[in-house]
């Protein structure tokens, strides 16, 4: 349902989904059933000449029903979600597949930047690439995230993989996320961090093994990067930053 | 107003600024609620144009900048919380409302009560100052997550900041004050013969409401001492490189915030059960289940404080256990509004004004409550938190909350605060207008959330997926139903106005109703009843079968 | 200004002013358990914060533990006399009450000043924050309740309001109680 609004683009994006069509299908059905007893009972009940009110104290047996039913039905409607939210959440959140990749994430005033494994895949080591609002991962590849902050809380959000997490500062908070579908994508902070929060954006290039080896190669070689800049620059045209921590 | 209200000169001070009686101080908390209820839509007016036009010209307010934007958003959310919902829904309602409901001439501690509206006041006035301050309004949310607010640097609204703070904690110390009232007359000051059961739902929802917000609050203002501290001071109960923790505040404030929702809540479903009794004719359908719905709902909502905190970096494990509390507290809420339509089975409903507001509560309340299972189900929320699917959320529980249900009591016990009835078809023209475009408001704004639309957002050209076709038309929508709205909210404001000099006299009991506000004369005098009243029966005994009338106020003997 | 009867009315049998004595205590406990369960969850994070507790003088703390529990003694004392209708003694306790306090204020104040000059303050760290904002905010309440005693003991002295002196002992309990978790939590605990 959600696919609607915004394609997904993590394998973690469907089971969100799901977990969202579902509670709708749910709350629907009673909201839809609420509202529909509620107009009911205005027009059946609607003051007429010469009809007086009934006494009901709500006391009654065969009247309490109406109310004990439907709360039992809702606790078990409430089950269900829960069961199927947990389910979700601990595949998302608790139980991480095993690292393919990992990269570093700082959220700071008013950028990310990233630090990502040169050609020989390994973080801290001398062919590391540092990148801001820019990020390139490996179709069908799990990545590891280690998130922090520099100053403030952000919170890293990348939508069309239905992904979010604060980057607190004094924390490093590990997240994962496998990107199944190519193309480039935005990065929001949806921590209100300041001034600068709304222009707080970032791109992740989803791309094949090829395409991502090309543009490690080009990111770590400067003055080929310089000729190249263009093609992986963010969307508002400025070349792609270099930061060394 | 009463007709002494119209009395100037030297008087005025002694009677308006430094009254005790219970009625004039519901007066102040009313008319200070709805000014700051106008500041409040105004700043939403401001930036909700800026959202639909970026960077254009604001008629009435000029080009809107991103730090301006932050303080606006930031202010409009605590205003309308805090200054509007809580004065005017426990303050102007509970002042007016319990001494006559439950029968006495007045609270049981005026001056405690007045110095509660003083110190309310002045929260309001430093609020206000801050927008004149060097550096602004303070812009880092009302949730005021640090180290964001706690340091200058960071949010470059430094004095702003600590001013609003010190006015969050200024309101929260006229609550405390105030809730010594609510509660003490209402267990003390009954009228013989009044029980605990007998005692009308909106006296018992206020009482509730106040006791939630003594516990909550507490840990809040020993938390905002610490920020106040952090601000000033140079230590960092926050700071994580001082050995802090900018968690402590999010859990600290959230333990207040999720209850808060309730405290404003209860007082308008309180509101809502008198009207909806009344106009149906009915006897409330199970007093006692909304009443232990109520207490289930109160207690519940101490423990579900962390769902607004599941991505927040807290433990992933702690999210299923307040996934399950969340989903939990939908059952006592959900029962709660199943017994209000279940009240209207048999009865003899008289569409007025307030009916139709009470009537439009449910309805549009429970739309914002079944958009909460979204964001309670912890793996849905990893979605939808701060996204606009939220904002739509909880406008959707709040605005029947601090407005629909608020116009229904207004509209209902307006003859009674002045002795004059409201003009009916301007009434409705008003409820229409309103309700349609409220609607018309944030239903957009759920369809941009799902999209993926983050809020406290200045401008979304920064984000391709959100700068897509037809998204930019939804955010336009909402902001051409909010100018409808305001237009409407014309027609209320000049019959409010109009209606207080030219309206019909009112008698004492114009819509026929059993609670004791209604056997005194309107406006009551001061110190309410004549002859204090004994009571006999519960509040709700209408359509009493084998009775000629088709009501038994509650004082009267059998 | 005349009282209003709802003053005076007692529906559930507790009178009014007990009532609110209960809850301005009741939102004072929130208050401060929120602000120890903050400290205490802190503190379990940091064992470092030991070094800086040591620094804390223990026998000036136990000796005010001392003198608050006397001094609630004879509030109890002031409370009996009061309830047999005796002002002028419930007065005399009153002001031995507050004496009490006035030794736990002076105590402190030699403790902080000698604190302070080793370098100590608000900002010195992590557990500083929150000693002298726990302890400030006790004493704070310490000297509240000194002033309003004093009060309520010349009223009592002619006789008056004498439902006022249990308010005000109940409420030194609950100061005395809150020192009792303080004590050991700031300067015990390693
Ligand atoms: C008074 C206002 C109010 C009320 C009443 C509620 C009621 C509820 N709220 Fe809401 N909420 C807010 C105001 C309110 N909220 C605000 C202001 C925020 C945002 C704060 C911020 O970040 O700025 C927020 C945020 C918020 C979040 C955090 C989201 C996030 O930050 O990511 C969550 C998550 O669980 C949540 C859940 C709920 C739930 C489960 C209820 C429940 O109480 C609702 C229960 C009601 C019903 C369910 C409807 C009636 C029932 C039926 C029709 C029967 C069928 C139902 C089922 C089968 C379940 N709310
Ligand atoms: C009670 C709570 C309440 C109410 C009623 C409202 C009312 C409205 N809110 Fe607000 N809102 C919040 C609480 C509330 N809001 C909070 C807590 C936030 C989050 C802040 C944050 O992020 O920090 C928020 C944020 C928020 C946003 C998100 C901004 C962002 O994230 O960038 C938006 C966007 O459209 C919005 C819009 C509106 C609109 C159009 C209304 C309209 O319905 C308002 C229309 C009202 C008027 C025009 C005034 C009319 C006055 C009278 C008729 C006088 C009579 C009054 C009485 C009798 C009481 N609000
Ligand atoms: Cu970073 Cu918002
Ligand atoms: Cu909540």
């Amino acid at each position: 349902m959600l696919e609607r609004f915004l394609t997904g683009a993590s394998t973690f994006s469907p089971s969100i989904d799901h977990l969202i069509f579902l509670i709708a299908a749910i709350v629907g059905f009673w909201l839809i059933v609420a509202e529909a007893c509620l107009f009911w009972l205005i027009f059946k009940y609607r003051h007429k000449e010469g009809r007086a009110s009934q006494y009901v104290t709500g006391e009654e047996k065969h009247l309490k029903r109406w109310i004990s039913v439907p709360h039992m039905l809702v606790i078990a409607c409430d089950v269900l979600i829960i069961v199927a939210a947990v389910k979700v959440w601990m595949s998302v959140k608790q139980n991480f597949p095993p690292a393919q990749e990992t990269v570093r994430v700082f959220g700071q005033q008013w950028a990310w930047s990233f630090q990502q494994p040169g050609a020989d895949g390994v973080l801290d080591t001398a062919d590391d690439i540092f990148t801001v609002d820019d990020l390139h991962v490996k179709v069908n590849t799990t990545y590891y995230f280690e998130l922090r902050s520099r100053d403030v809380v952000h919170s890293f959000s990348i939508p069309s993989f239905r992904l979010k997490q604060d980057a607190v500062p004094g924390r490093t908070i590990t997240g994962w996320f496998r990107a199944d579908r190519l193309g480039t994508y935005d990065i929001q902070c949806t921590q209100i961090c300041g001034v600068g929060h709304a222009f707080m954006a970032g791109r992740i290039v989803v791309e094949t093994p090829q395409e991502h080896a090309a543009w490690i190669e080009r990111a770590t070689n400067p003055s080929l990067e310089a000729r190249a800049a263009p093609a992986v620059s963010a969307t508002d045209g400025s070349p792609v930053a270099e930061v060394r921590q | 107003m009463s007709t002494q209200a119209h009395q100037a000169g030297a008087g005025f001070f002694r009677k308006y600024l430094w009254a005790t009686d219970h009625k004039i101080i519901a007066m102040q908390y009313l008319f200070t609620g709805m000014i700051m209820a106008i500041i409040g839509g105004f700043m939403a007016y401001v930036f909700r144009m800026q959202l639909a036009f970026p960077s254009q010209h604001v008629p009435g307010y000029g080009v809107v900048s991103p730090g301006e934007y932050n303080s606006l958003v930031t202010m409009h959310g605590t205003i309308m919380i805090f200054w509007v919902a809580m004065p005017v829904l426990i303050a102007a309602f509970g002042n007016f409302l319990i001494p006559l409901m439950v029968g006495c001439d007045d609270m049981a501690f005026p001056r405690i009560n007045r110095l509660s509206f003083q110190v309310f006041f002045l929260s309001a006035v430093v609020l206000l100052a801050s927008f004149l301050v060097k550096g602004g309004a303070f812009g880092g949310a009302w949730t005021a997550y640090p180290p964001l607010s706690a340091s200058g640097a960071y949010n470059l609204e430094p004095i702003g900041a600590s001013m609003w703070l010190v006015a969050v904690a200024l309101e929260f110390v006229a609550f405390l004050l105030g809730g010594i009232n609510f509660v003490v007359t209402t267990l003390n000051g009954r009228a013989p013969g009044m029980k605990m059961y007998d005692i009308p739902i909106m006296v018992w929802m206020v009482v509730l409401a106040s006791i939630l917000f003594m516990f909550s609050v507490g840990p809040l203002i020993a938390g905002a001492v610490m920020l106040f501290f952090d601000q000033n001071l140079g230590t960092g109960f926050y700071n994580p490189t001082q050995g802090g923790d900018p968690l402590l505040w999010q859990h600290l404030f959230w333990f207040f915030g999720h209850p808060e929702v309730y405290v404003v809540l209860l007082p308008a479903m309180g509101i809502v059960a008198e009207v909806l009794s009344v106009f149906s004719r009915k006897k409330l359908f199970g007093y006692k289940t909304v009443l232990h719905t109520a207490w289930g709902v109160g207690v519940l909502s101490f423990v579900v404080w962390a769902h607004h905190q599941f991505v927040a970096g807290i433990d992933p494990r702690m999210a299923n256990v307040f996934t399950i509390t969340t989903l939990l507290i939908s059952i006592p809420v959900a029962e709660m509004v199943f017994v209000y339509i279940a009240t209207l089975y048999g009865g003899s409903i008289r569409l007025t004004t307030p009916m139709l507001w009470a009537l439009a509560f449910i309805a549009e309340f429970m739309i914002g409550g079944v958009s909460g299972i979204f964001l309670g189900a912890s793996a849905s929320d990893i979605y939808f938190h701060d996204t606009y699917f939220l904002v739509a959320h909880f406008h959707y529980t709040f605005f029947p909350i601090a407005f629909i249900a608020v116009f229904a009591g207004l509209t209902y016990w307006y003859p009674k605060m002045f002795g004059r009835m409201l003009n009916e078809t301007l009434g409705k023209i008003h409820f229409w207008g309103t309700i349609i475009a409220v609607n018309v408001i944030f239903i957009p704004l759920f369809i941009t959330g799902a999209a993926g639309d983050q809020r406290r957002i200045y401008s979304y050209a920064q984000f391709s997926e959100q700068a897509r076709p037809g998204l930019q038309d939804l955010r336009m929508t909402a902001t051409f139903a909010l100018l409808v709205f305001i237009a409407f909210q014309f027609v209320f404001l000049f019959n409010f106005l109009w209606s207080l000099r030219r309206g019909k006299r009112a008698e004492a009991n114009p819509w026929l109703a059993n609670t004791l506000e209604w056997t005194v004369p309107s406006p009551p005098p001061h110190g309410n009843f004549a002859e204090l009243p004994t009571v006999y029966r519960g509040p709700y005994e209408y359509g009493s079968p084998g009775r000629e009338l088709d009501y038994w106020p509650q004082n009267a003997p059998s | 200004m005349m009282k209003p009867i709802a003053t005076s009315r007692s529906a559930t049998g507790i009178p009014t002013a007990r009532l609110v004595t209960w809850w301005v205590i009741a939102s004072e406990i929130f208050i401060f358990g929120g602000l120890l369960a903050s400290y205490v969850m802190h503190r379990l994070a940091h064992p470092e914060w030991a070094a800086a507790a040591a620094h804390t003088n223990e026998w000036a703390g136990g000796f005010n533990t001392f003198v608050l529990l006397t001094s609630s003694l004879s509030a109890v004392l002031a409370h009996k006399a009061a309830d047999s209708g005796d002002g002028p003694k419930a007065a005399r306790f009153l002001r031995l009450t507050a004496l009490g306090g006035v030794i736990f204020l002076t105590v402190k104040a030699f403790e902080w000043t000698h604190e302070i000059r080793e370098g100590f303050v608000l900002a010195s760290g992590g557990f500083w924050s929150f000693y002298y904002f726990v302890a400030g905010l006790h004493a704070l309440h310490v000297l509240a309740g000194l002033i309003i005693m004093l009060f309520v003991a010349v009223d009592a002295a002619k006789n008056q309001e004498l439902q006022r002196v249990e308010c005000v002992g109940l409420y030194w309990h609950f100061v005395d109680i809150i020192w009792i978790f303080l004590f050991p939590l700031l300067y015990i605990a390693r």
